[in-house]
């Protein structure tokens, strides 16, 4: 970018956290309210995608050195590993489980194995759309 | 498993073994030496049986192979296929020897060859004894694949596998007319075997498809014996070598069909169609073969077509005789019985002379290598033994004495005088018509076989016509024939020698309902002054007086029917059919996708919405619908503008921008329904297509970018009319017809089974996981294949820009 954009610039770096909280939010948010992994994903995308645009490619791709390839692979593997996992406990394929525990500092929470699965779902939509998204903006005219 | 299956699959298992004698033996010895063991052994151990069968004793033998589908390899030892068994095996020994003197040590591919051969004798010894129809249908299509490898035995060569090709056709296509016909019968007696279905004959004989199985039936016999108007893929076969031809084509593989003909008489016989098809057939093939055979200069062809011509005598003979299954015991029924006695006759003496004969046109074209009669003459003198053995087996064909062929002809003329005076089926108006055919067809066939014999080896000697240099054929090469042409003469001498042992227990076992004193009377009524020696003499006559005028007519009948051919016809239906397939094809398979999607959208309207009126479908219940509310109707009114947008844009931005309107409006709709996990979703997703979209069109090649609106097309048109009609119906009268209880209230349990609130989500990640799992599964793979086409581009691109 040639020209710096000092509106831009700044309230993109304020407006991404609160992106990537609200996301964050959303896909806990999920087992109980509106939400789940999916949009969670797809709005942690649209955070990183206002980096883009705000500064360049190679940039955003310094401060956040992942590759989202792997991070898609990753999201799928992770889903299935949850599924497995229940193989452990000699019950059928993709048995969700939860619990309620006393934390520390959350109080009595409840913990759903169903939320890593969403986590998985998470990974693999960010994986999935920044890949296209990069690849075709990368790709020259 | 008895020695009687050891011996039959002898030739198969023994093919297995021939590349290893050929590496390593053939340098020594010609490995048809080998080869020449297997049908000798099987010949010999097939002998014992003739004193058991004559007495009147059958075997069976059965191996298991498909237990719970009731197919077993059942083989049967009667008569007839005793005399078959041993026509192979013996007729087999003496070409395998013959053809070792034939067939170069050095340069043929003698593995090939004997492999080839072997198999097809184990199929045709598998066919003849199998009594399970389906085991000798399979017997029945190795013969037909190996008689095709073995025609175009010299592959390099267009015409041989042309004339392979035309023969696998045809066969195959008579193969599969019989297997429709056995599993007709198959369905009519529930039993695979034969036996058993002779047994019950009043069961196949009264019901409904009785005709069809025996059409079935007829169609795979007169493919496979090349019978009018079928024989046309025989003459080409001739691009085998000549011991193929002379085994198969003449001695073995030709008479399969008549073996079906024979095997099934008890069964089909003594109904009028199966007697005017088999007689019928019969005597036009006869009159077309021999009239044909004329016409041919090439000695190869010229034999094709009489085998031809005398296949059809002896399937005539055999239909003749299917009458004596109609009348029954009786001296009527005896006196065809006598016709099926002479096929029979006719048949082990055709395959005795037209082996002999075959094997000396072998020997002519491998000496002289000619096979042209118009090159060739006056071999006389040059190879004094091949002509006596060409003369003993072209007179035995014209059916001279003193030759088996002239018992058989006397025989012949015999039936079909008694058949014009059976007085049944309709005899009596045109039965007439059988003796003079089978009369005049005999004078043709005498005229060729003179021209063959005395053409060949009678006039001038004109050695410089000759391509090499002409001496007397090799002893080895001999041996074969001069056996079969002693034979002839023995079988004239002693013709009730062969007849009391192996023709009677053969006619037992075609016409099995006759007693037994009706097959010995007449086998050495062989003597006296009567119409058939008449008819013979007549032959004699005024066969000799067109061969003596040969010059003023052969030529006009050579020239005159050149168009007139059923090759024409062939070729002319097969390039046809190719020409009306590619047009056919290529009429619809236009290769634009817009022609295809009017197919699919066509044939689901059609489908869909015939069905919904065929079966009454379209039936409406509001009775159950919630009330509509104003916003509802702004929404839809608003979808309907955008929509109406897409399709009447004059540029593609304004179309991206209604669709990306349209989709925002279907999210609103999720609101007010209450789902606003969809209406999330919805929203961002419709958000990043219609970048994508933005990004398409901003690539948009520029050269051919214009800027237009969709043009209008009438059938589009009326496609997507009723493609729209046809889902609104279905979608309105399916929800009128909910048939059982929703299972939402299971879900609504999601906070105890799986200890959340939002039931959407617990559905995604809990209850149906399993789906969410391979969606995102999905996403990836589109993610990577994104990936991977851009990234194929820009290397390619790379590599242009470096070169």
């Amino acid at each position: 970018m040639k020209f710096t954009d000092v509106f831009l610039q700044t309230s993109t770096k304020i407006l991404v956290f609160i992106i990537m909280t609200f996301s964050i939010f959303i896909l806990f948010a999920g087992h109980h309210n509106p939400g789940g992994g999916f949009i969670g994903g797809l709005i942690t995308s649209s955070a990183l995608v206002l980096l883009y645009i705000t500064f360049d490619l190679q940039t955003v791709r310094d401060i956040i050195p992942v590759d989202f390839n792997q991070l898609a692979a990753g999201g799928v593997i992770v889903s299935v590993l949850t599924g497995t996992a229940s193989f452990l406990f000699h019950v059928p394929f993709l048995t969700q489980t939860f619990t309620y525990v006393d934390l520390p500092l959350l109080g009595n929470t409840e913990l759903a194995s169903a939320v890593i699965f969403d986590l998985g779902v998470y990974m693999t939509v960010i994986g999935t759309t920044m890949t296209i998204i990069t690849s075709i903006s990368e790709d020259e005219k | 498993m008895s020695i009687f299956y050891t011996f039959m699959f002898l030739p198969i298992i023994s093919a297995i073994f021939i590349p290893l004698l050929y590496k390593y033996l053939n340098r020594l010895v010609h490995i048809g030496w080998f080869v020449s063991l297997v049908p000798l052994s099987i010949f010999i151990y097939l002998l014992q049986y003739i004193p058991d069968v004559a007495a009147g004793d059958t075997y069976k033998y059965t191996i298991s192979w498909i237990p719970s589908l009731d197919m077993n390899i059942i083989s049967y030892v009667d008569g007839l296929s005793l005399l078959f068994g041993l026509l192979i095996t013996g007729v087999g020994t003496l070409v395998i020897i013959y053809s070792i003197f034939y067939m170069s040590k050095i340069r043929e591919a003698l593995h090939n060859f004997y492999i080839y051969l072997l198999m097809f004798m184990g199929a045709m010894l598998g066919l003849v004894f199998s009594d399970h129809l389906l085991v000798l249908y399979g017997f029945w299509e190795l013969t037909s694949v190996s008689s095709f490898l073995l025609i175009s035995y010299w592959y390099e060569r267009k015409s041989s596998r042309q004339g392979a090709l035309k023969a696998l056709l045809i066969t195959v296509l008579g193969g599969f007319g019989m297997l429709a016909g056995f599993i007709m019968m198959i369905m009519m007696t529930d039993t695979y075997s034969i036996r058993e279905m002779i047994a019950n004959l009043d069961v196949i004989q009264n019901h409904t498809l009785f005709i069809p199985a025996m059409l079935c039936v007829l169609l795979g016999a007169f493919t496979k014996s090349a019978q009018f108007p079928f024989g046309i893929w025989l003459p080409d076969a001739m691009e085998a070598p000549t011991p193929v031809s002379s085994y198969l084509h003449s001695a073995t593989m030709v008479k399969a069909g008549i073996y079906l003909v024979a095997r099934m008489t008890p069964v089909f016989g003594g109904n009028s169609v199966w007697f005017w098809l088999v007689a019928g057939i019969g005597i036009i093939t006869l009159l077309y073969g021999s009239l044909t055979a004329l016409r041919q200069t090439d000695l190869k062809a010229m034999l094709a077509y009489s085998t031809i011509s005398q296949l059809g005598l002896i399937m005539c003979l055999l239909g003749i005789g299917s009458l004596a299954v109609y009348f029954g015991p009786g001296e009527s029924g005896t006196v065809f019985t006598v016709a099926t006695f002479a096929a029979l006759f006719h048949l082990f003496n055709h395959s005795t002379f037209k082996g002999t004969l075959f094997m000396v046109v072998g020997i002519i074209d491998h000496e002289t290598g000619r096979r042209d009669i118009r090159y060739l003459g006056g071999l006389m003198q040059v190879m004094p033994i091949t002509f006596t053995i060409a003369l003993i087996g072209g007179l035995s064909m014209a059916g001279l004495p003193p030759f088996n062929g002239f018992l058989s002809k006397e025989m012949f003329f015999a039936a079909v005088n008694d058949v014009s005076q059976a007085g049944i089926f309709g005899l009596s108006n045109i039965g007439i018509m059988f003796p003079i055919i089978a009369w005049v067809a005999s004078i043709f066939t005498f005229v060729y076989c003179m021209i063959f014999v005395f053409k060949t080896f009678g006039g001038q000697y004109r050695p410089e016509k000759l391509t090499r240099k002409v001496h007397e054929a090799p002893w080895g090469m001999l041996f074969s024939p001069i056996i079969l042409g002693l034979l002839v003469i023995f079988i004239f001498f002693f013709p009730n020698v062969l007849g009391k042992y192996i023709l009677t227990p053969a006619l037992t076992s075609i016409l099995p309902m006759m007693p037994i004193s009706s097959y010995d009377v007449k086998i050495s009524a062989w003597h006296g002054l009567n119409m058939e020696l008449v008819m013979t003499i007549g032959v004699i006559a005024i066969g000799i007086l067109l061969f003596k005028t040969t010059k003023r007519w052969l030529q006009a009948l050579r020239n005159h029917t050149q168009g007139l051919t059923l090759n024409h016809l062939y070729n002319e239906g097969l390039s046809g059919m190719e020409r009306f397939s590619v047009s056919l094809t290529n009429r619809y398979m236009t290769g634009s996708l817009r022609h295809y999607l009017i197919y699919i959208f066509s044939f689901f309207v059609i489908v869909l919405l015939g069905s919904l009126l065929l079966f009454h479908g379209i039936q409406f219940d509001f009775a159950s619908n919630s009330a509509i509310s104003i916003f509802d109707v702004g929404l839809v009114l608003g979808m309907i503008i955008a929509a109406l947008t897409v399709l009447f844009a004059s540029n593609r931005i304004m179309a991206i921008v209604a669709l990306g309107a349209l989709g925002y409006m279907v999210s609103m709709f999720f609101v007010i329904f209450l789902a606003p996990d969809l209406a999330l979703t919805q929203m961002v997703v419709e958000t990043v297509t219609t970048v994508l979209f933005l990004l398409c069109f901003y690539h948009l090649p520029k050269l051919k970018k214009s800027i237009e609106r969709i043009p209008f097309k009438l059938t589009n048109l009326i496609i997507s009319i009723a493609m729209g009609l046809t889902v609104t119906l279905l979608g309105l009268s399916a929800n009128g017809h909910k048939l059982f209880e929703p299972i939402t209230s299971f879900f609504e349990n999601a906070y105890e089974l799986a200890g959340a609130k939002n039931i959407v989500n617990a559905i995604l990640v809990d209850f149906r996981g399993f789906d969410t799992m391979l969606e995102i599964s999905v996403l990836a793979i589109a993610g990577l294949g994104v990936y991977i086409l851009v990234h194929q581009r820009s290397k390619r691109r790379e590599q242009r820009e470096t070169e």
